[in-house]
């Protein structure tokens, strides 16, 4: 009985080693791994993104003449199941790199297996420092701006407000940690009169936000902090318009400003945050609109934030595709490396010495709009201005 | 002062909304002994039908109307459920309904993304209780007093129904001897189809109401479900004073400890139902279980090893198997790899649960550790992998010498529970612990040695050793310390008084399983490279389980092929659709509405028939005999 059913697992392995071979020999690849099920909020957006992305460039002749193929997978948001899909990818569908990924942990998951198997990998969100820096390797580089850049970011503008007792709500997982310790070192910095008076750390997902907000409003901080994003944020936001937290306080908050997270906020959106986010809705350069109208006219639809960050994940993988000229992984980094390209938000440029694109972010006030959240007062912040010396920077990331 | 009062009440609020579910959730056990993992679906579904009803029709009289159609629509809908689904699988192997509860949460979750979209949405406040009352200078919002208000009158009519009408009584005996009840000749059919109708009325109730305070997404269900199922145990299962004693005690719990241990939410519940365990084994308010009508199914048809002709198929198969890397790519043999290392933990866990009777929900925990265990050898002493494989698992042994001792002072549902908790205190610790063990980032490059590396050489390293374990675990299974343990599951009372240490034999049993699982988490550590609190998660649990019940519990080799045909066909789906949960959750359904005994129980149910063709044989008998139990 037993043995017999090895059988069945190896028929089942075939026939998925099997799959996929349809795509012709001289199109040219790519792998892209995300959490669809986990996040979709985020991740449908971002789909579009890439596949408006796909679309452009092959309508534009693809990559040296050859199409570009972009093969897509799920991760359910486990690590696990993040690398059977990148090893699918590389060893079945043999992409020339791997690209996606969101959550933190599955960016690194990823960024090991492309250290190990020596396979060029462009991680699109995942936030964590450590991508670029402390478990950085030269396989790996990273579009979005780190939690390092948008803490910086955030603590120019903090550190001009007069509040002196802060307080922090984070959620209770590395990115909430990060994200807070970075923020308090830099602040500190600037501002060594400041007090923190008070943190909390909800579990991801499961805030009892009653209670926090309690407790916040207890130490009777003058400015807060917060971290927490989605479904999250709204129950944190409706106790705190309800309980009066924000009222005569000064609130500086991670992502807010995405519409990802802004939107659904309606009427309750509080007045007067200071936010990263994306308000497509007021941006007016020409590359921003150019991919607006593509992205509307394709979808009906306006971009989220994912729509920006897949977008460009795929244009900068085939920027440096078409810069390599080859899809030899060496070839590639050699490429990628001091490669500057457009994006909707203007021009970025991958780092050589840690691999982190300049991609920024904006920085702005939310406010309420017809019932709506909107950011503004806002401007956009070029990733390369809050990235520390190239000295620390050597210092943080281990040598290749 | 002012402080501490609403912050209590703002503790009860939240008390308000984990009762509601939580006692829709313990009638339901308490009746049918369902674990019903799709509570927490019920729970999304009201939200949503609620969201979109309080959109569509607004005032007081929408938004009140809305909230009690939704509950209303969704308990229809659990009739359904009740009526296509579980009326079938009644009959199955204990736990085996958990199987199908999970597969329509799987669809669940895909299902209203498709319906409602990605988005997460956010409903109206509540008509009439949109602000906050002032208390000394303290902001309470309404709506939480109106909860507060709701909670006890729900308990209260809840009473009033079980205490003063007929159907209550009938509830209340079931839950005690649903057997009696049914030799009484009540109809137990209507009487588990309209407790299952109130159990998810409740459900929806508690979703519906949480519009006008949460965002309405998908993933609201597993949010609850784990947090309900602790609250329903530590207050008791089936009674519903205690479901309302455990809500109030963990919220108030946690709205206090997060003024002194702003971290502590993540693990509170976990903490207070392994106290609460440990010192009331049955819950705040329950009963010790009545003795156990023991199935005779379990002994209908007595295990014996394999004969000697199916010994030559199981070692000719396995060497098919070995020959799979003459003719199959890399992608195949690492994917081969990972279904050899569930195949172990599955082994292990339908150790645990077929020849102990002991389901545990936190199996995942000895797996994790035994990643864990290798990742630490190998990161923090850089000892060869080999070392590294032979002394990892030993921390999933002491794990489960150390949690098994006082779990297999427990039995049935509050024995899984006590497991569930374990497994989540060790899962928070390695969250938590970022310092050793790199919190939720994990612990990166733990590759194999060269000898190892390739993906064929690790493949047969993992087959090699699936195959030892299974075949070591199978001589247990026939040994006598095996037969000792299958007493101890058959009865526990006979056992002793033959002179069986049922405890300390149940123990060993935890250990072996435990120590096994970490073999396969070792194992598992240099297939991906990696280790990440994930490893001990109740979602992998929850994988092990889904994968022992596939194969059937009442076999000797369900483990083996649940293994295989779960994690082939998740990676595969996964793989091959966006709507892998729905594929997958619907194949879960079918198989347990197919194969009620799971697949290795209903092939060896045929093969006995075929095998016994003359007038219905002894198989045929058994199963009158099972469903008058």
């Amino acid at each position: 009985m037993r043995a017999r059913n090895y059988f069945v697992g190896a028929a089942f392995a075939l026939l998925a080693g099997g799959m996929g071979h349809s795509a012709l020999a001289e199109d040219i690849k790519i792998g892209e791994i995300n959490s669809y099920s986990l996040l979709p909020s985020f991740t449908e957006p971002y789909r579009k993104g890439w596949q408006l992305a796909v679309e452009e460039i092959n309508a534009a002749g693809g990559i040296n003449g050859k199409k570009l193929v972009v093969v897509s997978k799920d991760d359910g948001g486990k690590p696990a199941d993040a690398q059977t899909a990148a090893n699918e990818l590389v060893s079945s569908e043999g992409v020339a790199m791997l690209t996606g990924t969101f959550l933190s942990n599955i960016g690194l998951a990823v960024s090991d297996f492309a250290n190990q198997k020596k396979v060029f990998f462009l991680a699109a969100e995942p936030l964590t420092d450590a991508v670029t820096w402390s478990k950085g390797n030269k396989y790996t580089f990273r579009l979005r701006p780190s939690n390092y850049m948008q803490a910086a970011m955030l603590v120019e503008a903090a550190s001009k407000l007069p509040a002196k007792r802060w307080a922090t709500i984070a959620p209770n997982y590395e990115y909430g940690q990060s994200a807070v310790t970075v923020f308090k070192k830099l602040m500190s910095e600037k501002r060594p009169d400041i007090q923190w008076v008070d943190e909390q750390w909800p579990p991801q997902g499961k805030i009892d936000a009653g209670p926090v907000v309690q407790a916040v409003a207890q130490a009777n901080p003058e400015a807060i902090l917060n971290v927490t994003f989605g479904p999250d944020l709204v129950k944190l936001v409706r106790e705190g318009n309800t309980r009066g937290l924000f009222k005569g306080r000064e609130v500086v908050s991670f992502l807010t400003g995405e519409p990802e997270y802004l939107d659904p906020l309606k009427e309750e959106t509080p007045e007067g945050w200071i936010v990263t986010g994306y308000p497509w809705y007021s941006i007016k350069t020409p590359e921003h609109d150019a991919f607006l109208k593509a992205y509307q006219t394709k979808y009906n639809d306006y971009p989220r934030l994912g729509s920006i960050v897949g977008y460009q994940t795929i244009k900068a993988a085939a920027a440096i595709l078409a810069k390599a000229g080859s899809t030899d992984t060496d070839k590639l980094i050699a490429a990628a490396e001091g490669l500057s390209m457009p994006s909707p938000l203007g021009e970025i440029t991958f780092r050589k010495i840690d691999h982190q694109s300049t991609l920024g972010a904006f920085v702005g006030k939310t406010a309420q709009k017809d019932g709506k959240g909107v950011m503004v007062d806002f401007s956009y912040k070029k990733g390369s201005d809050y990235l520390p010396s190239d000295a620390e920077v050597e210092k943080l990331r281990p040598k290749d | 002062m002012a402080f501490y009062v609403v912050q209590f009440l703002t503790g009860l609020a939240s008390a308000a909304s984990l009762f509601l579910v939580a006692s829709g959730l313990s009638i339901i056990f308490g009746v049918t002994r369902i674990v019903n993992f799709a509570h927490g679906a019920f729970y999304m579904i009201g939200a949503y039908i609620a969201f979109t009803l309080t959109e569509r029709f607004s005032g007081a009289f929408g938004f009140w109307g809305g909230v009690v159609v939704a509950a209303l629509a969704v308990a229809l809908i659990g009739v359904l459920v009740e009526m296509v689904l579980l009326r079938r699988i009644y009959h199955a192997p204990e736990l085996f309904q958990l199987l199908g509860t999970f597969g329509l949460t799987l669809m669940v979750e895909d299902l209203v993304v498709l319906i409602w979209g990605p988005d997460d949405l956010v409903g109206r406040r509540a008509p009439g209780f949109r602000g906050a009352v002032d208390f000394f200078g303290q902001n309470i919002p309404s709506y939480d007093l109106f909860l507060i208000v709701l909670s006890p009158v729900v308990l209260g009519i809840l009473w009033l129904l079980f205490q003063r009408t007929r159907w209550g009584v009938l509830v209340r005996a079931a839950t005690q001897d649903r057997d009696m009840v049914a030799a009484l000749g009540v109809n137990q059919k209507w009487l588990f189809t309209s407790v299952f109708a109130v159990g998810v009325f409740l459900a929806a109730l508690g979703g519906a109401l949480q519009i006008p305070r949460d965002a309405v997404h998908h993933a609201m269900d597993l949010r609850i479900i784990v947090d309900v199922f602790v609250v329903v145990v530590i207050g008791g299962l089936g009674s519903i004073v205690g479901a309302f004693v455990a809500a109030v005690l963990v919220s108030e719990l946690n709205a206090f400890g997060i003024l002194i241990f702003p971290k502590i939410s993540i693990i509170l519940v976990f903490l207070v139902m392994a106290v609460v365990l440990i010192v009331r084994p049955w819950g705040l308010f329950g009963k010790p279980e009545a003795a156990a009508r023991k199935t005779p199914g379990l002994t209908v048809n007595p295990w014996r090893p394999l004969t000697s002709n199916e010994r030559l198929a199981a070692l000719a198969t396995l060497v098919i198997a070995a020959m799979l890397p003459l003719f199959a790519g890399n992608y195949a043999l690492t994917v081969g790899s990972e279904i050899a290392i569930f195949v172990i933990f599955a082994v292990s866990l339908h150790f645990l649960m077929s020849v102990g009777g002991l389901a545990s929900f936190g199996h995942a925990a000895y797996f994790g550790l035994g990643a864990y265990g290798v990742a630490f050898l190998a990161k923090m002493a850089g000892l060869p992998m080999i070392v590294c494989l032979l002394l990892g698992p030993l921390l999933g042994c002491m794990g489960a010498a150390v949690f098994g001792f006082f779990a297999v002072q427990l039995s049935g549902v509050y024995f899984a529970m006590l497991t569930l908790a374990f497994a989540q205190i060790v899962w928070s610790i390695a969250f938590q612990w970022v310092s050793v063990t790199g919190g939720d980032n994990g612990i990166l490059g733990v590759w194999p040695a060269s000898w190892a590396a390739s993906p064929s050489h690790f493949y047969w390293l993992a087959l090699g050793v699936a195959a030892l374990v299974t075949i070591a675990l199978r001589i247990a299974v026939f040994s006598p310390f095996g037969y000792a343990l299958r007493a101890t599951r058959d009865s526990l009372l006979r056992s002793e008084a033959v002179g069986i240490n049922a405890k300390r034999i149940q123990w060993t049993a935890f250990v072996i399983a435990g120590t096994t699982a970490g073999i396969g988490g070792a194992l598992f550590a240099y297939l991906k490279g990696s280790v990440f609190p994930d490893n001990l998660g109740i979602s992998l649990s929850v994988d092990a389980l889904v994968m022992v019940l596939l194969g059937g519990v009442e076999t000797v080799s369900g483990g083996v092929v649940g293994a295989i045909v779960y994690k082939a066909l998740n990676i595969w789906l996964v793989s091959q659709t966006d709507l892998s949960k729905m594929v997958l959750g619907g194949f879960i359904v079918l198989i347990v509405v197919v194969f009620p005994k799971g697949i290795v129980g209903m092939l060896e149910l045929l093969a006995q028939r075929r095998k016994k063709s003359s007038p219905p044989g002894s198989s045929l008998l058994a199963k009158p005999i099972e469903s008058a139990e």
